[in-house]
């Protein structure tokens, strides 16, 4: 061979022909096989050598070439399985204790998998509409930068559209795609709150989104030309045609020139509106910034390589392109890479500018999935370890039917199938059960989150059922394996001799370590559970440095806020008003540059615009100096700053001493402003921020405004009502936002919530299963020690002794569970969960042992129940019957 | 079982087993056939007939020794019989006595 590396063909394939093959012929075949194969890469190339190679191996299995017995066995196994289904069902019917313990605990563990299944399938087929989606391309910005946090960005610049579109070899189409388009569309009396996108005629031809009405190649080319969604046109025409038409968006007018067909549930981009790009950049005519190779926020740039594009080619390209541009820049460097499309919602996360509006859709982590599809698999395996147990428990039972079908002519393989197959047979009918439960759950977790509602329907398909069902075989087989293997082995001499003597007995160790995972995962999920709903619990708590009580935050959305405020204040509910800029603590920011005496030490403050109302309303607590002494009205005329101690800490303004900092200039987004106040530290960000340097300014008109109004009322879903009512007369047209602010910091922290519902309920499902494993286990082994006991209370042995040497086993089996679950999710906590919360409170021994103490109390009561029943049988008639 | 009967593809493999002596396997007589008779042949469909031919007595076979090509494995080297060398002669002949009945004539009409 000329080349070094040696070619082998497929092992697989050898050995198929190797297993099918008489063993007289096996040889020279596979010999002449190989000499094919090793010619074949010579003339054809390795890849394609394989291929024949696997072909050939399929063509050779012929009568002649078929040793005889294989099939007599497929033959046999075909009849068989009849028999197996039908001892399987009868099996199944007679010990049903055993069948309700494994259908019941399957169908429940199941039903999680089922919920999970279908919650990838759904995710997977995002964006599968698009004819050329498995060629389509995002650019993604990767920022590297001296004055801000770098990182991966799915949003990119206009100039890398339009360089990429100029430059760049073997792409067939771009689109530049500028994001945040929203205003109120105007049509007569119709008047309709719309979002979208400016986007260009490419867009039509990169995606598959067909047009109703009007042209695809030109729709979206002039400026001031709308395409609207099918029901968009129909809220703002009703039935009348709408093309060629005039809408008024805010103060600009622009034409219809296209209906599409509505955005399909499972796209990673919706909008209800697109506006043709050249509209923004009319708009934008003066303004370098706006095509900067910097200006990287708010646009998104797609690329369909040309069929069989060399994709390296056009990375290197893209490097080689950025390389140029990044020239010019002194502070930034921006790297351009390719995500495909698929890879958008579920893949690697991907930054958004702060404060823009989120736009890259639903998203889903892969790691996410991976840590639900473990904990999936953790609960299931949990239940197939109750099948594996209970079967091998119920061993002395069934060993007699083992033997007598060995001594028939039974061989191991067929032994085997017969357990997998009853195996099987009670997960599938698990299946039917669990199915009616995914029905049940899954309204329950759509609804779970508002995040959910959005990226999954959960709509059942013919894809979802086959994976539905191929998982319940799944699950089977893995149940049936470990009891499979063991009577298979079981030799009919033994099975016909003194049964107790069968080597049953050694598998003692794999049933308690099995018994003893089971517990041990659950115990991890429960103690999961109540250390994180403390640390939830606390973090909902935690003393944010300001009041939030009873403050509902009325969002004005664009509205000037004084008709509202004077309404407001004639309520005798509203005991104080403010406005502000932003709401604080909940994940929002504000952010500027601050400078102090050294010009060239600048550092990024957290920012908030309040009126003078703002601190006594939320009860900050200022440390020196007081509240805002000038009422400016507008932005330029804004002097006066109040900061907190992390701003003096920072700069050592005053040697850090807040009285002395007061009076001092400091620069603010390039405006000199005195410092009048300074306010004690507060979590401006989220609890697992750490607090950083924040300063206030005074609250103008030209600002959004949000007001803040502290209620007292003994019925606040009636306050609220009222003041939705005065809202509505102010604005009709946009839906009113109001949120009491401590509902604001629930729902910033809803990610937390929705794991700990989800850990939550699956622990329940552990201890659910777990239980009814040890139920059943406690149920056999108390009846094959029925004997024992009699004769130990014959001997004189009382109740209490009984109880204690049938749980024993159990008790030692649950505390080294224990002393394995609580370190373990103790330091998980510490080590890994709480370390991103640099003001979290200590996990506290309570919550660690009150899951321990649940666990135990149910076992205890389980295994109690049944050991005492047969402690108080009596001796005569166990002892009796033989 | 058809009688001693040869098929035509069975009649070409047998006499390329009789023309390469001491190297007639499998896959030589493939190729052998291929360069011969100028139609692809299928090692399969070779595999096939040969192994037919030695159920009817045609041929015989040994395993051969072990070499570093083939992944080791040895090759089975095909012999005819004394049956299946009168199947050939018994073929030729009869062909031979048919071409002999066929007049000159025929062949200036055509």
């Amino acid at each position: 061979m000329k080349e070094q590396r040696e070619h082998h063909p497929p092992s697989w394939a050898q050995r198929f022909v190797e297993w099918y093959c008489k063993p007289g012929l096996v040889e020279d075949l596979t010999g002449d096989l190989h000499e094919c194969f090793e010619r074949n890469v010579q003339s054809m190339g390795p890849r394609r050598a394989k291929l024949i190679y696997i072909i050939d191996a399929f063509k050779f299995f012929r009568s002649y070439t078929v040793r005889s017995s294989l099939f007599v066995n497929l033959f046999t196994n075909r009849i068989m399985i009849g028999s197996y289904v039908k001892t399987s069902g009868r099996n199944i019917m007679r010990n049903k204790l055993f069948s309700f313990i494994n259908i019941l605990g399957l169908a429940i563990s199941m039903s999680v998998g089922l919920l999970l299944i279908a919650f990838v399938l759904d995710l997977r087929s995002y964006d599968r509409f698009h004819k050329n989606g498995e060629r389509i391309y995002r650019i993604t910005n990767v920022l590297t930068s001296k004055s801000e946090d770098g990182g991966k960005f799915a949003s990119t610049s206009i100039k890398t559209g339009r360089l990429i579109r100029e430059k760049v070899t073997g792409i067939e189409e771009v689109a530049i795609m500028r994001n945040d388009f929203s205003g109120d569309a105007k049509v007569g009396d119709n008047i309709l709150p719309i979002k979208g996108f400016w986007a260009e005629p490419s867009f039509f031809r990169i995606f598959t989104f067909p047009m109703v009405e009007g042209n695809a190649a030109t729709a979206l080319k002039d400026p001031y030309s709308v395409v609207l969604t099918e029901t968009a046109a129909r809220k703002l025409f009703g039935n009348q045609a709408a093309v060629g038409k005039t809408v008024k968006i805010d103060t600009l007018a622009y034409q219809v020139t296209g209906i599409m067909k509505d955005v399909p549930f499972f796209s990673h981009i919706s909008f209800e509106a697109l506006v043709s790009l050249s509209t923004a950049e009319q708009i934008n005519k003066g303004d370098n910034h706006f095509a900067a190779w910097t200006n990287m926020w708010s646009n998104s740039v797609y690329i369909l390589p040309s069929e069989n594009a060399d994709m390296a080619a056009i990375r290197s390209q893209l490097n080689a392109l950025a390389r140029e541009e990044n020239l010019a820049e002194e502070n930034t460097k921006i790297q351009l890479e390719l995500l495909p499309l698929y890879n958008i919602v579920v893949g690697e996360s991907l930054r958004q500018s702060e404060g823009g509006p989120g736009f890259t859709g639903p998203h889903v982590p892969r790691v996410v999935l991976w840590i639900l599809g473990g904990l999936a698999f953790v609960v299931i395996l949990s239940a197939c370890f109750n099948y594996t147990n209970l079967s091998i428990a119920r061993a002395m039972r069934r060993i007699k039917e083992i033997g007598l079908r060995k001594a028939i002519g039974a061989g191991k393989s067929q032994v085997r199938l017969q357990f997998l197959a009853e195996a099987v047979m009670i997960s599938l009918a698990a299946l039917l059960l669990s199915f009616l439960l995914f029905l049940v759950l899954r309204p329950v977790l759509i609804n779970m989150a508002p995040e959910m509602q959005r990226t999954v329907k959960l709509n059942l398909t013919p894809a979802m059922v086959a994976a539905f069902i191929v998982f319940s075989v799944a699950v089977g087989i893995i149940a049936g394996f470990l009891p499979a293997i063991f009577f298979s082995k079981v030799s009919p001499m033994s099975a016909f001799g003194n049964v107790s003597s069968v080597k049953m007995f050694k598998h003692l160790t794999l049933r308690r370590s099995l018994v003893v995972i089971q517990y041990t995962v659950t115990l991890i999920f429960i103690t999961t559970t109540a250390v994180g709903y403390v640390q939830y619990k606390n973090i909902l708590a935690f003393d944010l440095g300001f009041k939030t009580a009873n403050i509902l935050n009325i969002n004005m959305q664009d509205n000037k806020p004084d008709v509202l405020m004077k309404e407001l204040s004639e309520m005798p509910e509203v005991t104080a008003l403010s406005r502000s800029l932003i709401t604080t603590g909940v994940g929002n920011a504000w952010g500027g540059n601050m400078k102090y005496k050294d010009s060239r030490d600048s550092v990024l403050v957290m920012t908030n615009h309040i009126d003078e109302n703002y601190l006594p309303l939320h009860d900050y607590k200022l440390l020196a100096g007081g509240n805002f002494v000038a009422r400016p009205v507008t932005a330029q005329a804004v002097g006066e700053v109040i900061v907190n101690q992390q701003v003096l800490k920072r700069f050592n303004i005053g040697g850090n001493n807040p009285e002395k900092a007061i009076g001092e200039q400091i620069t603010l987004n390039g405006r000199k402003m005195t410092i009048v106040g300074v306010m004690q530290d507060f979590h401006y960000g989220k609890v697992e921020n750490l607090i950083g340097p924040v300063a206030f300014t005074f609250w103008t008109p030209e600002d959004r405004a949000i007001i803040s109004a502290r209620i007292q009322s003994s019925d606040m879903p009636a306050t609220v009502a009222r003041i939705e009512s005065i809202w509505k007369k102010i604005d009709r047209v946009h839906p009113f936002m109001a949120e009491f602010y401590d509902k604001a910091i629930e729902d910033a922290y809803s990610e937390f919530s929705t794991m700990i519902k989800i850990i939550g309920f699956l622990s329940f499902l552990a201890i659910s299963i777990a239980s009814m494993g040890l139920f059943g286990m406690v149920v056999f082994t108390t009846e094959t020690r029925l004997k024992e006991i009699g004769i130990r209370k014959v001997m004189g042995a009382s109740d209490g002794n009984l109880i204690y040497l049938l749980s024993r086993g159990f008790l030692l089996l649950l505390s080294v569970s224990a002393l394995i679950a609580l370190p373990v999710t103790y330091f998980f906590f510490k080590i890994v969960v709480l370390r991103n919360f640099p003001y979290h409170t200590p996990v506290q021994i309570p919550e660690l042992f009150v899951g321990l103490l649940t666990v135990l109390l149910i076992a205890f009561i389980m295994i109690g129940s049944q050991t005492l029943k047969a402690a108080r049988s009596n001796p005569v008639a166990v002892l009796k019957s033989e | 079982m058809k009688g001693t009967n040869l098929g035509e593809f069975e009649e070409l493999v047998l006499l390329t087993v009789a023309a390469l002596i001491n190297e007639a396997y499998s896959v030589a007589i493939c190729d052998e056939l291929s360069d011969h008779t100028g139609r692809s042949v299928k090692l399969g469909v070779v595999h096939a007939v040969l192994n037919r031919l030695e159920e009817k007595g045609l041929v015989k076979s040994e395993l051969g020794e072990a070499t570093k090509a083939r992944g080791g494995k040895r090759k089975r080297f095909y012999q005819l019989t004394m049956q299946g060398k009168a199947a050939l002669v018994n073929a030729k002949s009869m062909r031979d006595e048919l071409w002999a009945r066929i007049p000159a004539l025929v062949w200036k009409k055509m």
